[in-house]
């Protein structure tokens, strides 16, 4: 009978070990199988919360990114020019020297002369607290150029944030509204509970002006056009206000929506909500004869949402509520009126506030369960808005996108829809109070630290990181009057700030695990000229020193001075802290550490580690002993079980204390390490049953997390409905108080710091908003190059399509294309366009186009997509790569065919004559404005002939 | 499909070896095998005279060739020729095993043949002189055998192209092979490549002017004919069968119009490389005609003058061997070329 | 042996759920992971890092663009599309194979592929309609889903994980395996419901994987001949403005 050696009891492996997967920054728990030493098989961990067993493309493909033959193997050092590649291997030894000199220079010169800038690092929870020790304040990790503008409009608002920090209610939201989402970093959680909303038959709607992916499986696709979700949330709230299908119980009870907003245009506190003399919000109540005016926070009583008052010193005042209300019942945000910019028609808009009021307020969940609220009120149900939203990207990544993001957070406020059954959850350690405390650090102390984290949350304009005259003293201008909130910094910009000595040269460019050199750069082409642009005068470069830790042989390798090998992900120690960015769910605390399980075969060392080590060279405060003896001999592990940050709260929550027996706080316990390998590599710590919802008011929750440490006190978070935060920078512009913005910066931080969310269109010139933001005359940053620039403000009409790209569910950013399986299912890139505007411009499928934009044109391939909004055009992101990277074949189809739309994206917004007045980014968080780009599409001679082109305006290529 | 070199070297050669081998051991089955000649030895005892069929031996030996080496050829497209042994043990379902099985099968009566005849004609009996070559006189040689092998040489070679043919027919998947005139059309061409190849062959024995090519030459002019009405009724039904479509494939054609967004990759894989082959219209076009003229107009055409003109036979005869077997080719190439395989249907093509 | 089997009481096979599959291609690198290292493999690439890497992958995910007809005009959808083995019950790719080593197991019905008797004549592959079949001139036998076999009944492996690998790695768990010849299992009764389908029948393969249709969309627009939903005005009564709360006694 055939089939003579066919066993089918074949064991996998030798060995199985538990870690955490890092193909993506979902970081999904894995079990690797070995055979013999070698990686067998790569599974999930059914025991894992995070991904339940399933793993996802890239983490089955993550054996052949661990023996990609594109991993470095040695640490190099530069021999000839910059970008040229050429390299000389060097020893650990040389390497460490080499950048305990340099760094040491710049420690005893101007600590701040350091940039240090991280990508997709996961260890912000090290590298920001050794920024910290350092004592420079430049340093930021991705976030400014990913998607600051969901966490700050999140964390000023809710205390959390659709970010990463919450999520829909898988079990049992019946109305999901999926706000530009393709991917997102929840890769699996999202994808196994959309899966359950569709075992369940619950509505998905896609707001999104591509239907892909996640919207593919959607009930309805709401294709609206780029930049214009502002304007659509708004027409919601619009329809919902006038139907008076609004949640004002839920409204009073957990948000601000009652403060009394002060109302004197002159004053120095107009707009400010009224306080009493210890600082208590106030608010009007209906009183059984009169209004009177009470605490705000006082409980049993009727707040009235409407109405003016005259306070105490007899000014008048109105509840938040009313001036919202006055915005959005405002004819501009009519269904009608909104229709043609958004792409949407008005009967949609009005049904889909018809659908959201009908699953909200009629199919309400009634949950049997007790719990106590913060002010020790008993309640034997929890009632559910079951309508989730979730929002990513396609928000954030346009300069109008705190404000949209805002508007989706008062969108969920009015349905009463966040943290109950069914709707928008919180993950723990949030919510935290809005704004959280930790302000970003600005001073260093006598042992040269810096007296904070370099990153934080601004509550006032005293927070700010400006100079006397206030001006930014961040090499990315974080922090400062052009970007207030800028939470996550500007990694976007600190190429272009540094090259132009804008506002000060720095001496290096420390980066981690960030492709600068291609996709993660706006502008590449001239980002790329910039890392090797000599200063004329001294011959020198204008940015010294450039080290890079990468694992892999990136782009940006080719432009570092120095390069620190790292191991695969595979092969070290890592920690996933709920000091960084947790991977909780709803229902439970948890967080992860990655162990080596196979040995490198290389001479390459854990970055962690590395750090670690130069900071003991460096001899930084926190990182030697009294003896300037290195504290953390034994690298990252060690210090990832006893580093404390505070007393008896390090980087791992779980098996805390001298016998483990502790959860969040404790002594640091020596077998910790052991204890999360015996658990799979993950510790959980569930929500307890009476605190699973309305968390950011539930003593039951209030009191775990506190006992966690996620919060200081049982205060309940109170929803910032009325962000009064704003208001303090807009009255600064104004010229109230002593830190006020610099002429030219008044305008913007005037306009954009509304306390209520509005809609403005994108912050380009090139989208027909050539006076947005109102930019003085004196130019705060020369442009980096000359060339034959456009007209700043020239009409829409001549860029009459959005370019935005999209993630592959099977590629991560630039590490995907080194993968050998991963590369087959996309070696190159298409321009999807709508089959409708292909015909317009006379462009059949498979054609070869120009895509035209301000910065140049690039020669693309066309393929039409009926699920493409008519004014869009797209294509996947980072499949283009560059020739010498990779280790890939020069004519690789990724080299010559595939494409990045990077090269279009300018990283700043210029003027007329093509100077850069501010950063292509929103104007309260600095967040990248990656899809405010507009294009044209223009035929080629022969659109059958293969092959990509970038041609630039001026020099850079 | 895409059209291999392997494959269509393999059935246009084997395909006219057997055509031939069908031809000959037809020949030696029932046409005439030896006939009292009038010459007497020196014993005085009148001779009985014996011919090969077509009075050419050289031509079974050319036929075998073109067999062997068809066969040959086909093993070139096997990822794992030297287990090739193994194709002929699932006969019961299989008929690229049939085939196989069929095709050994048949060697054994040929190779009898190709002996016997071999050593007939090396001793003449009692050293009277043969007068022609493939000629000889032989009162002891066994008709009755040779008709018996030349039956089973004819049966078998019938058989074997049945079986080639219906590898193909039996392909659901691809529409213009499961289809009605492919076997008879397989049969038909083989037969004419044989005539071809005994009437070019058959001119080697040097021998003149026999009859027995008179056959060849109205065959020829014959089967011609047949060949091009039944290639030109393959060519209509073919055109007229529709292609799957996407949503046919996928099963969503209930929904609306499918169309192609995303290959699985972006690069050709197995399946497209084998068979997504594509060949524009008015290029097949072009190849029909070709294939029409050179394999049968042009052999016909020369068949008629060689009727008329016998003086310039030869020639002729191997310019129409020449012409048909390139016309061949051509049409067994378009058979492969113009061939759709239904998994196309889940791609953009 | 090339002659099918007896019909089999066990017809074991996957039902795939257009509804919910996203297309993130998870269970196609997942089953390429997995036979790669494991016995029905290498699963070789060939030009892995140069200008046409194209390997052999058991399972390949499509998608598609459907247009569909409504009352207002047209609603585009985009529908993702595994396709790998239907291990089908009268399949000519069995019967086609001249060695045997294409044969259908008549214990649960899974269709293998023996490379040790495998001549590489891709006859099989040709007699398939689904592209289910996949060659390689490096090995120069024929590969082909197994269904796992060295999972599912592997006493190595817990219970739990006794499942394809493509099913294991689904995140939207749009991939269910089980005995289609068993009315009562849980895949049989997810077809019955959901009304799956099979690819192709015309062929009279008789696959045994089924697909789930995309349930109707729920977007408002009424399809082609259904009659429009009623225009339910959500602010017909237009009451005055802000002040409409003045009123309003909350509870804080
Ligand atoms: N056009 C366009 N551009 C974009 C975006 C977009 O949507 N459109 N998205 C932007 C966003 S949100 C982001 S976050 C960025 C992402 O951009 P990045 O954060 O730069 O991410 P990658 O491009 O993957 O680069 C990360 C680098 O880390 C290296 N690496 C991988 N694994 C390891 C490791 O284990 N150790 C070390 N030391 N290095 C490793 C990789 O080789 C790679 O060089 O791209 C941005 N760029
Ligand atoms: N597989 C994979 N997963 C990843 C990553 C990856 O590279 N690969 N990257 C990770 C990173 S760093 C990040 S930041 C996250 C990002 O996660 P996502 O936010 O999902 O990332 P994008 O692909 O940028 O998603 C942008 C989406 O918004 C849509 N869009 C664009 N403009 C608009 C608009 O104006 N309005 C609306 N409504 N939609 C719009 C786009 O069509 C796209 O679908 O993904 C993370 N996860
Ligand atoms: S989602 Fe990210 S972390 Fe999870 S398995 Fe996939 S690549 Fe790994
Ligand atoms: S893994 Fe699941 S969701 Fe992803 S492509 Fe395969 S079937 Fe679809
Ligand atoms: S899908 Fe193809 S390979 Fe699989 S059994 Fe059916 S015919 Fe054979
Ligand atoms: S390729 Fe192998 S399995 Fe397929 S038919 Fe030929 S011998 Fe059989
Ligand atoms: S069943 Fe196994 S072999 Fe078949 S597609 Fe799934 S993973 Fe691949
Ligand atoms: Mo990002």
């Amino acid at each position: 009978m055939p089939h003579a050696h066919l066993n089918l009891h074949a064991p996998t492996g030798d060995v199985v070990k538990t870690t955490t997967c890092y193909m993506c920054a979902c970081r999904c728990g894995i079990r690797v199988h070995l055979d013999d030493g070698r990686v067998r098989y790569i599974d999930g961990n059914p025991q894992h919360p995070v991904n339940r067993g399933v793993i996802c493309a890239k983490g089955s493909a993550g054996i052949m990114q661990h023996y990609s033959p594109a991993r470095l193997s040695k640490p190099l050092l530069r021999v000839g020019e910059r970008g040229a590649r050429a390299f000389r291997e060097i020893e650990w030894d040389e390497a460490l020297a080499l950048a305990t000199q340099w760094l040491g220079d710049i420690r005893a010169r101007n600590p701040d002369e350091l940039a240090f800038f991280t990508g997709r690092d996961q260890s912000q929870a090290l590298t920001g607290w050794w920024a910290q020790q350092f004592g420079t304040i430049n340093y930021a990790a991705h976030g400014g150029f990913c998607s600051v503008n969901m966490a700050a409009a999140g964390m000023y608002t809710l205390g959390g944030s659709f970010w990463e920090f919450g999520e829909p209610d898988w079990e049992l939201t019946r109305y999901l509204m999926l706000w530009g989402v393709a991917e997102d970093h929840d890769s699996n959680p999202i994808k196994l509970g959309l899966g359950k909303l569709k075992a369940r038959g619950a509505k998905i709607v896609a707001v999104n002006p591509v239907r892909t992916g996640y919207g593919a499986i959607a009930d309805e696709w709401v294709p609206i056009n780029p930049g214009t979700d502002g304007l659509l949330a708004g027409a919601l709230i619009h329809a919902l206000l006038h139907a008076d299908r609004v949640d004002l119980d839920y409204l009073v009870r957990y948000t601000n929506a009652h403060h009394l907003v002060i109302r004197a245009p002159e004053a120095p506190d107009d707009g400010m909500i009224a306080r009493d003399a210890d600082g208590h919000a106030l608010c009007a109540a209906r009183g059984d004869d009169a209004v009177r005016i009470v605490r705000a926070d006082a409980i049993g009583i009727a707040p009235l949402v409407v109405g003016e008052v005259r306070l105490a010193d007899g000014r008048v005042a109105v509840p938040a509520f009313q001036l919202f209300a006055e915005r959005f019942m405002a004819d501009d945000y009519a269904p009608e009126a909104v229709a043609t910019t958004c792409g949407v028609d008005a009967q949609t808009i009005r049904r889909l506030a018809r659908e959201l009021a009908d699953v909200a307020f009629e199919q309400a969940i009634h949950l049997p369960q007790r719990w106590t609220d913060a002010w020790g009120r008993e309640h034997a149900e929890m009632i559910g808005r079951p309508v989730a939203m979730h929002a990513m990207r396609g928000i954030s990544a346009h300069a109008n996108g705190f404000h949209t993001c805002r508007s989706l957070h008062l969108l969920q406020m009015i349905l009463g829809a966040i943290d109950t059954p069914g709707s928008f959850r919180y993950q723990p350690p949030y919510p935290k109070t809005a704004p959280p405390p930790n302000r970003p650090g600005r001073a260093r102390k006598a042992d040269g630290a810096l007296d904070a984290g370099p990153l934080g949350y601004v509550h006032a304009p005293d927070d700010l990181v400006v100079d006397a005259r206030g001006e930014p003293r961040r090499i990315d201008k974080a922090f400062s009057w052009q970007h207030p909130f800028a939470a996550h910094g500007m990694l976007q910009n600190v190429i272009a700030n540094a090259c132009a000595g804008d506002p000060y040269r720095i001496d290096t460019l420390f980066l981690f695990m960030a492709n600068m050199g291609w996709n993660s750069a706006m502008n590449t082409g001239a980002t790329r000229a910039m890392l090797c642009e000599r200063d004329p005068a001294s011959g020198e470069y204008r940015i010294p020193h450039v080290i890079y830790a990468d694992a892999y042989d990136s782009e940006t390798v080719a432009f570092a001075d120095l390069v620190l090998p790292d191991t695969t992900y595979l092969e070290r120690y890592d920690c996933i802290s709920l000091l960084d960015r947790p991977i909780s769910d709803a229902d439970g605390a948890s967080d992860a550490i990655r162990q080596p399980v196979v040995q490198p075969d290389r001479d390459v060392r854990p970055f962690q580690d590395v750090l670690l080590d130069l900071g003991a060279r460096l001899r930084l405060p926190g990182l030697v002993d009294e003896q300037g003896a290195p504290k953390y001999p034994r690298g990252y592990a060690q210090y990832m079980v006893e580093h404390e940050r505070a007393p008896g709260i390090g980087l791992l929550a779980g098996w805390r204390g001298a016998g483990g027996a502790n959860d969040g706080v404790g002594t640091p316990n020596p077998d910790q390490l052991a204890r999360y390998v015996e658990h799979g590599c993950h510790w959980h710590r569930a929500v307890p049953a009476a605190g699973r919802y309305y968390k950011m008011a539930n003593r039951d929750y209030l009191e775990w997390a506190k006992s966690l440490a996620f919060v200081g006190s049982t205060q309940p978070v109170v929803l910032q409905f009325y962000a009064e935060t704003l208001q303090r920078f807009r009255l600064a512009a104004r010229g109230h108080g002593a830190m006020q913005p610099p002429e030219r910066e008044r305008a913007r931080v005037e306009r954009y710091f509304d306390p209520l969310p509005f809609h403005y269109p994108s912050l380009s010139p090139l989208a027909g908003e050539g006076a947005e933001g109102g930019w003085g005359e004196v130019s705060s940053q020369d442009a980096p190059h000359a060339n034959p620039l456009p007209q700043a403000g020239e009409p829409k009409a001549r860029y009459p399509l959005a370019a935005i790209t999209q993630r592959p569910m099977f590629m991560y950013h630039a590490w995907g294309s080194q993968n050998r399986w991963l590369r087959q299912i996309a070696t190159r890139n298409y321009l999807y366009l709508n089959p409708r505007t292909a015909a317009e411009h006379g462009v059949a499928d498979g054609d070869w186009i120009w895509l035209v934009g301000e910065r140049g044109r690039l020669r693309v391939q066309a393929r039409t997509h009926a699920g493409t909004a008519p004014g869009t055009v797209w294509s996947w992101n980072a499949i283009g790569k560059r020739k010498g990277a990779w280790r890939l074949a020069a004519d690789a189809p990724e080299n010559v065919d595939g494409f990045l739309l990077n090269h279009l994206i300018d990283e700043s917004l210029r003027d007329r004559d093509g100077r850069a007045r501010c950063a292509n980014a929103d104007p309260v968080t600095g967040q990248a404005a990656w899809f405010d780009l507009r294009v044209r599409i223009e035929r080629d001679a022969e659109p059958r002939r293969h092959g990509h082109r970038i041609e630039l305006a001026g020099a850079a290529g | 499909m895409r059209p291999t070199f392997s494959i269509i070297a393999f059935t246009v050669l084997s395909g006219i070896g057997y055509g031939a081998w069908f031809l000959f051991g037809l020949g030696a089955a029932i046409g005439p095998a030896c006939s009292a000649g009038g010459l007497s030895g020196p014993s005085g005892a009148t001779l009985t005279s014996c011919h090969a069929p077509f009075d050419s031996f050289a031509a079974l030996l050319v036929a075998s060739a073109c067999v062997a080496v068809g066969l040959l050829c086909s093993l070139g497209h096997l990822g794992k020729p030297q287990r090739a042994w193994r194709a002929v043990s699932q006969w019961r379902t299989s008929w690229l095993s049939r085939e196989g099985a069929i095709a050994l099968l048949t060697f054994v009566p040929a190779a009898v043949l190709v002996v016997r005849y071999g050593l007939a004609l090396q001793s003449p009996t009692d050293g009277v002189a043969v007068t022609e070559l493939h000629r000889w006189n032989d009162a002891s040689w066994d008709e009755t055998g040779n008709r018996l092998l030349g039956g089973l040489v004819a049966l078998g070679s019938l058989a074997t192209v049945f079986c080639t043919a219906n590898i193909y027919a039996s392909l659901k998947p691809i529409r213009a092979w499961h289809e009605r005139h492919v076997v008879p059309a397989y049969l038909l061409l083989g037969l004419y490549g044989g005539t071809l190849l005994l009437h070019a062959t058959t001119t080697l024995s040097g021998a003149t002017w026999h009859r027995d090519r008179l056959v060849l030459l109205v065959g020829t002019i014959a089967l011609a004919a047949g060949c091009g009405w039944i290639k030109l009724r393959y060519w209509r039904s073919i055109d007229a069968q529709s292609s799957i479509a996407a949503g046919q494939a996928t099963g969503l054609e209930t929904l609306g119009v499918v169309r192609a967004f995303e290959a699985p990759h972006t690069e050709e894989n197995y399946l497209l490389h084998e068979m997504g082959f594509m060949l524009a219209r008015k290029h097949a076009r072009a190849l029909r005609r070709i294939a029409l003229v050179a394999a049968f107009a042009v052999p016909a055409l020369l068949a008629a003058v060689a009727l008329a003109l016998p003086a310039v036979q030869v020639a002729i005869a191997w310019l129409a061997l020449a012409s048909g077997l390139a016309g061949l080719f051509v049409e067994r190439w378009l058979f492969f070329a113009e061939a759709k395989h239904a998994v196309t249907a889940y791609y953009r093509r | 042996m090339t002659a099918l089997p007896p019909p089999s009481a066990k017809k074991l096979g996957l039902v795939i759920d257009l509804d919910t599959c996203v297309g993130c291609h998870a269970c196609a690198v997942a089953c390429k992971e997995w036979n790669d290292g494991g016995q029905f493999g290498p699963l070789p690439d060939e030009d892995p890092y140069g200008t046409q890497p194209h390997g052999v992958w058991f399972n390949r995910v499509h998608s598609y663009a459907v247009e569909q007809a409504t009352q207002g005009g047209t609603r585009e959808l985009t529908v993702h599309f595994p396709r790998s083995c239907l291990h089908c019950e009268t399949p000519a790719c069995v019967t086609v194979c001249p060695t045997g080593a294409s044969y259908k197991r008549a214990e649960d019905g899974i269709v293998l592929v023996d490379a040790d008797r495998c001549i590489g004549c891709q006859l099989c592959a040709w007699a398939c309609p689904y592209g289910a079949r996949e060659f390689s001139m490096e090995r120069g036998t024929m590969q082909k889903c197994t269904l796992c076999v060295d999972r599912i009944y592997n006493e190595t492996l817990d219970q739990a994980d006794r499942q394809p690998a493509c099913v294991m790695a689904c995140p939207t768990r749009a991939r269910h395996f089980g005995d289609l010849g068993d009315a009562q299992s849980p895949v049989s009764k997810l077809v019955a419901e959901r009304g799956g389908y099979a690819l192709m029948p015309e062929y009279d393969y008789q696959p045994v994987n089924r697909y789930l249709p995309p349930r109707p969309r729920r977007d408002g627009c009424a399809d082609a001949g259904a009659k429009p939903a009623p225009e339910e005005a959500l602010d017909a009564a237009q009451l005055p403005g802000v002040l409409r709360w003045l009123d309003r006694v909350l509870s804080r």
